[in-house]
């Protein structure tokens, strides 16, 4: 390699010398264009089909849980699980920046569930479901929840494996919401309007939020609950029933 | 701040390349970026200049070709130009809009020397 600027010319392979001159001269003017054309994501993209091949093989119907942090992602997930959990087989992956706590809830629930820990990252990709997968054993024909970083922007772009997106907006958070972060609407194919038992008390209007929703995805679909009360639960786990026998 | 993730994966990805050419310096990566791909350029062009210090790619230029975003409305087949998401159809007020240009996020090619 040439000493002075580090391309990959041999040092000797080139010189261009007068009497009397030391220094050495060669062609910098090697530029060479490669065509790419790759997906910036395709790493990730090409992890998550195979997350999702597994996730056939086996039979497991994989949900991606996305929404802002504190709209009642593991609330809804304890609830549904201790309602299920004598006809469906669930795991649960537990994403969140830092502590065992939402792993621990789960966990009192009675299903297999791995805690992963981003550190300062702000959404899962498909490695760390492939890695978590591994970690646990998953039983054929199951449900596998993917509770991902509370996060309403950056989990939209990150392809996991999973068969949907389910975004959860709660009514304490505003009706707008869909329209000031568009992208995770587009991407969900389900949205849960969680928190209803506190309508009487916040200005949440639940049809200006379903009209935004579907002005950003047309088709998403809705489910109006309260986890806590389980008021509107049981159609939610209808829905479950239903998708996890048509895997 | 996924930007700092997607940068990662663009030097990832343009350093694989380079390898397999033997190259030692990366100059210029030249990429597709649609408006509605869910990356600020910005953002982007700073993480790109943090995350690609002691790499081969340090000092490469980052050409970002913005991909202006199109739609489709699948009420009256109108093509047209999509300023923000989601906007109705000028045509006939419609939301059931395809996008049919402005999700790229795409390495397009690399200079290599």
């Amino acid at each position: 390699m040439c000493d002075t600027c580090g391309c990959s010319q041999p040092a000797d392979a080139v010189t261009f010398k007068k009497p009397g001159e030391e220094h050495h001269h060669h062609d910098h003017n090697q530029d060479r264009i490669i065509n790419i054309e790759r997906d910036v994501l395709s790493k990730n993209n090409s992890v998550a089909e195979r997350n999702r091949g597994y996730f056939d093989a086996k039979n497991i119907l994989a949900l991606n849980l996305v929404s802002s942090p504190g709209s009642g992602k593991t609330t809804l997930l304890e609830k549904t699980i201790s309602k299920l959990k004598n006809t469906i087989a669930m795991a649960v992956i537990e994403g969140d920046q830092q502590t065992l706590r939402d792993a621990e809830r789960i966990q009192a629930t009675g299903a297999p569930v791995i805690q992963v820990n981003t550190g300062t990252g702000c959404h899962l990709d498909a490695d760390m479901i492939h890695r978590a997968i591994h970690e646990l054993t998953l039983d054929e024909n199951s449900v596998l929840w993917i509770e991902n970083v509370g996060n309403l922007v950056c989990p939209a772009l990150f392809d996991l494996g999973e068969a949907m997106k389910v975004v959860i907006i709660s009514t304490t958070e505003g009706d707008d919401k869909p329209l000031k972060y568009p992208n995770m609407f587009m991407e969900s194919q389900i949205c849960i309007i969680n928190k209803t038992d506190l309508l009487p008390y916040v200005d949440f209007n639940v049809e200006a939020c379903k009209n935004a929703a579907k002005q950003v995805n047309p088709s998403i679909e809705f489910f109006e609950l309260s986890a806590k009360t389980e008021d509107g639960l049981n159609d939610w786990l209808e829905w479950i029933q239903h998708q996890a026998a048509k895997e | 701040m996924h930007e700092m993730s997607i940068a990662i994966n663009i030097i990832d990805l343009a350093t694989d390349f380079a390898q397999k050419e033997n190259a030692h310096v990366i100059e210029r990566i030249q990429l597709d970026v649609g408006t509605l791909s869910g990356v600020l350029i910005d953002s982007l062009s700073f993480c790109f200049d943090a995350a690609s210090k002691n790499t081969i790619v340090e000092n490469a230029e980052l050409v970002i070709n913005a991909i202006p975003a199109k739609g489709n409305c699948t009420d009256c087949n109108n093509h047209f130009d999509v300023e923000q998401w989601p906007s109705p159809c000028p045509q006939c007020g419609g939301y059931f809009i395809t996008v049919s240009s402005g999700k790229e996020l795409k390495v397009k090619s690399i200079t290599i020397n």
